[in-house]
Order: C-alpha cells, then sequence, then structure tokens
C-alpha cells in the first residue's frame, strides 16, 4: 500500500503519459467522460459516475477490422493493426470494473475477439473506491464492494491523499513508474473510510434490491411472462440504455465503400433497434415487446445460464438516470422477482 | 389537488367504458422520476402521478396507441398539445381515438444523477406556451403565466459568432453525440416510419459517427427534416445524454422561418399550412436570399 498527495495527480499522469496512452474522467463544461489526459485537462475524481462507462477503450463504438482493394482480378485484404501500445484507465469504479469482466467471459472465451484480448493486454485498469455512493448505485446486489474496488491496482482518496494499492503484475509494474510520488502507507489508514462506505451503501434506496425469484432455471417462465406487455409499454426504442450501459456488448458489422476500398467496421448495435437480428430471411423480433424482453433477458438470464450464473448488470444506475421514459434494469427485476414469488 | 382530480376523473372514464386505457405517468422509484405509463384498471390509477417532475411529452406515445381499437384518455401539458396538433396534422394520430384532458402545468424541473432537483429544464426556463391548443376538457386550476426568458437568446448568441467560430461551436458540441439516437426518438416530428439513418436497403443506414463529418450530418439532417414541423417542446436536449443543446438547431430554423415567412408556430392549429410547403413566388423570399444573408 502507498499513498501519494492527490494535488500531484496531475504531474504523476502526465509522468506516465511519457510511456503509456492515459485516459481518465476529464470534465468539460458539464460533462464528465473517460477521455485522454492530456496537458490542460480537468480531471474529475470526484463525479461518482461518467455518463459513458470506460468500456469504449476495449470495444470502441466504432473500430475498422479490415480493408479490401481490387486489383483487376486480384483482392488484396489488409487486417488492421491491433493494439499494441500500453494505456491505462485511471479512477474507474468498482461496477466499471466488474462490466471488464462480464465482457471479458465473452469476448476472452473461444473464438477469442483478437482486437478486445490486444486491448485487454495492453491495458492497465485502476480504480477508485466510490466515497459517496449515488442515490441510484445498486451494485451490492451483484455482490460488488465499491470500499474495494478489483483491477490491476486500487485506489482511495482520503483527505488530501490518494492511497494505491498493486493488485497485479501489471499494477506493480505501473507503481514502480510513479515511485517518486509515492510513499509508503499502510491498510489500516483505509480501513475508516472503508467503513463509511459500506455504511452509505447499506442506507441507498436500492440496497434492498433482491434477485431472489430470478436464479434457477427459469428460462421459459420468464420468456412468456405477461409482465413484458406491461413493462415496455411506453419504451421509445431508443438505444440510449444500451449505449450508456458498461456491459452491454453487441454490435454490428457492416461494409464501406470509399470508392476505392471496402472498409468492413464494427460498431455498436442496440436490440432496441429494429433492424438487430435482421437477417436475410427476415427479423426474429419484429416488436419492441420482443426487443425490450431480449435486452433484460440477455442479461439476467441468457448470459447467467452461460456464464456461470453471472449477471450481466453491475447495478451502475445509469440506465436509470437516463431512460427518457424512466424504464430501467430495476423495474424489470422488481417485477420479475415478484412473478418468480409468486 | 390536480392530481386526485386526474384520478378520479379517469376512473369515472374508464368505468363508464368512455376510454379503453389512460395515458399519464406513473410513480417511480424516486418522486423524481415518474414514468409514462399506460393504465388498464382502476386499480392501476392508484398510482397515477401529476407533479413537476412529469416533463415528458406524452403526445409522441400516442402515435403507437391510436393504432389500436378503442379510445386513449391522454393527459397533455399546454407545450405537450402543440406537438398533438401537430402530429394531427401529419395524420399520424387520430382525434377519435383520443380524449385530450389539458392540465395545467408549472414547469418541470431537471434532475441531477442522485435524483435530485437542480432547477427547472431549459425547455421550461424559456416557455412560450401556457395555453391548451386543444383539449377536451381542462382540470386544475387557471395557470398562472409565468414569464419565460427569451427562447431565441441562444440562437442570438450564435447568430453573433464569426461562422468560424459558429463552426467550431456545433463541431464541439455535436462530437460528443454517442448515436442513441434518443433526441430522435423521442421527437414527436421525428415520426417517419422508417428513418433515413436506419435503412439497409439504401446504403443510408448510419449506426455510428465514423467521421466528424458523419456526426454533424445526423443532426442538421435531422433539423431540416423537422423544420416547420418542430414546436420547440424542447425534448431533445432533456432526454441527450451528453447534454448537447440540440433545440439550438431548431430554435435558428424557427427563429429564421418567422423572420423570412412571417411568425409561424408549428401545432398552434391544424389548419395554417407550413411556410415551408406553402410557398409563394410573389412574397416569399428565395433560399438564395438565405444564402447571400451569410
Amino acid at each position: 500500500m502507498f499513498k501519494m498527495a492527490k494535488k500531484d495527480i496531475p504531474n504523476m499522469l502526465t509522468l506516465l503519459g511519457e510511456s503509456m496512452d492515459v485516459y481518465a474522467p476529464v470534465k468539460k463544461g458539464k460533462l464528465t467522460n473517460f477521455e485522454d489526459f492530456t496537458e490542460g485537462a480537468e480531471l474529475d475524481i470526484d463525479t461518482l459516475k461518467t455518463v459513458k462507462s470506460p468500456k469504449d477503450f476495449f470495444l470502441p463504438q466504432v473500430e475498422n477490422l479490415f480493408s479490401a482493394t481490387s486489383q483487376g482480378k486480384e483482392i488484396n485484404i489488409e487486417a488492421k493493426a491491433l493494439r499494441d501500445k500500453p494505456f491505462v484507465i485511471f479512477g474507474v469504479r468498482s461496477c466499471d470494473v466488474r462490466a471488464m469482466e462480464i465482457l471479458d467471459s465473452v469476448y476472452l472465451s473461444e473464438p477469442v475477439d483478437k482486437f478486445y484480448e490486444a486491448r485487454r493486454e495492453n491495458g492497465i485498469i485502476l480504480s477508485l473506491a466510490c466515497n459517496e455512493p449515488g442515490q441510484t448505485c445498486f451494485c451490492t446486489t451483484f455482490n460488488i464492494d465499491p470500499a474495494h474496488p478489483n483491477a490491476d491496482g486500487a485506489m482511495w482518496v482520503i483527505n488530501d491523499n490518494i492511497y494505491i494499492e498493486a493488485r497485479t503484475e501489471k499494477g506493480e509494474n505501473l507503481v514502480k513508474l510513479i515511485s517518486k510520488f509515492l510513499q509508503e502507507g499502510s491498510k489500516n489508514e483505509i480501513v475508516q473510510s472503508q467503513t463509511a462506505i459500506r455504511e452509505k451503501l447499506n442506507k441507498l434506496p436500492y440496497s434492498d434490491l433482491s434477485l431472489d425469484g430470478l436464479e434457477g432455471n427459469q428460462l421459459l417462465d420468464l420468456f412468456d411472462t405477461p409482465q413484458w406487455e406491461e413493462l415496455h409499454k411506453t419504451c421509445l426504442a431508443c438505444g440510449i440504455c444500451t449505449f450508456i450501459c458498461p456491459t452491454c456488448q453487441c454490435y454490428d458489422i457492416k461494409d464501406y465503400d470509399t470508392g476505392g476500398e471496402v472498409v468492413r467496421y464494427r460498431c455498436w448495435d442496440s436490440c432496441m433497434y429494429s433492424d438487430f437480428t435482421l437477417m436475410a430471411h427476415g427479423n426474429i423480433r419484429n416488436s419492441q415487446k420482443e426487443r425490450f424482453r431480449q435486452r433484460f433477458m440477455h442479461k439476467l438470464v441468457y448470459h447467467p445460464d452461460n456464464n456461470k450464473g453471472e449477471i450481466s448488470c453491475v447495478g451502475c444506475g445509469r440506465c436509470v438516470n437516463k431512460c427518457p421514459s424512466s424504464l430501467n434494469i430495476v423495474k424489470v427485476i422488481k417485477s420479475l422477482a415478484v412473478k418468480c414469488n409468486v | 389537488m390536480i392530481q386526485k382530480q386526474m384520478q378520479e376523473r379517469a376512473k369515472q372514464m374508464l368505468s363508464l367504458g368512455e376510454v379503453t386505457c389512460v395515458l399519464g405517468w406513473k410513480k417511480g422509484d424516486f418522486s423524481t422520476n415518474p414514468q409514462p405509463a399506460v393504465f388498464e384498471s382502476e386499480k392501476d390509477l392508484e398510482d397515477l402521478v401529476y407533479d413537476k417532475y412529469c416533463a415528458a411529452n406524452l403526445s409522441k406515445y400516442l402515435v403507437e396507441l391510436t393504432k389500436k381499437e378503442g379510445k386513449v384518455l391522454v393527459f397533455l401539458k399546454p407545450c405537450d398539445t402543440y406537438s398533438f396538433n401537430q402530429l394531427l396534422k401529419e395524420n399520424l394520430i387520430k382525434k377519435e381515438r383520443s380524449y385530450i384532458i389539458g392540465i395545467g402545468c408549472e414547469g418541470n424541473m431537471q434532475v441531477d444523477d442522485d435524483m435530485q432537483e437542480i432547477g427547472l429544464l431549459e425547455k421550461c426556463q424559456t416557455c412560450t406556451k401556457t395555453a391548451h391548443m386543444v383539449f377536451d376538457e381542462l382540470i386544475g386550476e387557471e395557470l398562472t403565466v409565468r414569464q419565460g426568458d427569451d427562447p431565441f437568446e441562444g440562437v442570438l448568441n450564435l447568430e453573433q459568432m464569426s461562422s468560424d467560430e459558429r463552426y467550431g461551436f456545433w463541431r464541439e458540441e455535436l462530437s460528443k453525440c454517442i448515436r442513441c439516437n434518443a433526441c430522435r426518438n423521442v421527437c414527436p416530428a421525428c415520426n417517419c416510419r422508417k428513418c433515413v439513418f436506419d435503412n439497409n436497403k439504401y446504403d443510408t443506414a448510419q449506426k455510428v459517427n465514423a467521421s466528424s463529418f458523419e456526426e454533424q450530418m445526423f443532426h442538421i439532417i435531422r433539423a431540416y427534416h423537422v423544420a416547420g414541423r418542430c414546436t420547440d417542446c424542447g425534448e431533445c436536449s432533456r432526454v441527450c445524454p451528453q447534454l448537447i443543446d440540440l433545440h439550438l438547431l431548431n430554435r435558428k430554423f424557427i427563429k429564421d422561418i418567422n423572420e423570412f415567412y412571417g411568425e409561424f408556430q408549428a401545432g398552434a392549429d391544424t389548419d395554417t399550412p407550413s411556410p415551408l410547403t406553402d410557398f409563394n413566388i410573389d412574397t416569399d423570399p428565395e433560399p438564395g436570399s438565405v444564402h447571400k444573408r451569410g
């Protein structure tokens, strides 16, 4: 366990910038998101939730996969280069760290996604404990502890200091790079802060949100429940929930004809959209009810069924804040859990 | 209290079979986060709420709801009635399948990530729509007309910029866009059966901003398409997760239409032809004059 003065963070990040790309929560106007930390950027580690999760750094909203050009009868295909430069993401919250583990179980299982894998190998995540958990947070429902975040290194802000604990080899190597800013700290110094965080968590509005009733093999019961009719009714079919969600992971693959070459790229897709799962024969989901159901069945049933019970929601609460119609996964969990307890 | 009156009247109409469902707002998990909802029973209506957090414009939901048999009782705030009229004018909702109860409004609140109120929504700060343009009946006291700020002040500030500054401003704003389509889908004027940006048939589908040109194209095309039909309901800016002041684009069009073709308010009625579809060669300026103005 090390500690350093909070005021030295920008200088420390600038030093890291000499050997890797540095991404951190940066405030621009009223908005805080993970961005390149470059000179003059306003670091903001007080804002609890960035609008977008840091999943972009591993699964960018758009990326080119390969380009194809033709000369006569010959077609040349050139794969886009994989990420080979290290980078660090500074200040990721516990929920978003867990989200990366969930994405790993999809993208790093066979067949491994090489683009994703290269970014994961080159990426170092420094997580940050949540001193002030928000009213819409419910990470504890998924056994996430924001007082003891995971990742390559964990950090706690306590008064004018920031405590740093390396958890992996990558984390230890990173700590060596910034050793001139660090002094020894003790685990005892963060205990009080951790206790305070856990007390706050117990008082949050969603602290008693339970997954009882969602366990076990209830796929067909849940799929057929009439509650979807009620739950989806005012869904406007935009993709806001999927794009701000740290675990939403679906993408579309398209070709872009530039005239001289064809570029195949992939981009985030949303199961809320009408052409999601559109195939040559047509679409298997033709109503918004079916699309809405897909999103929550995926998170609460299909993903856990395929991944040792791991539910693909982390309780960050972004959808609670942002849905234009005030729909969200909490409402779905509450409704389905009731259904199954009957 | 107006909420109680709304519940009673809705229950009465449902029980008499005068309407088949009720479109209003339902209690959310947080008092500041009510949800647009369709009520189908008197029991459900116990959860109907109406307060300063009920910002969502319910007119858009009628496009789907009035496709079905039956009649929808809908509660509309003054500003929402403009959207209703505009949708009626575009034959997208059926008047005979809706029953409008106009309700008063003293402005809606913006809430932060912690669900705490942080002041009036922009659309309410600059509100000019204090009377219901269409209704079957009204509930609640007469409105105290709240003098809003000038809705065109933001546009004036933009007009005073040099074209380079203005270009820079929009590049910066629109580059924040994550193409979640919330602005489009919440917009009552965005009601194409198949949006050009969703259309895979003609190579115009676009799910992502692949370049800085594209991110502008989506919003600018959208602004052009709703020009003359946008009632300035402000929903686009309310729902933008990246806090882009999208309403400024639409208000620029509204201001220009007012200046070139005479004062026009979309949704004020269902009869006045839209200035952009009613060109008069003798009195209306040619598009070229707009270009010359810069």
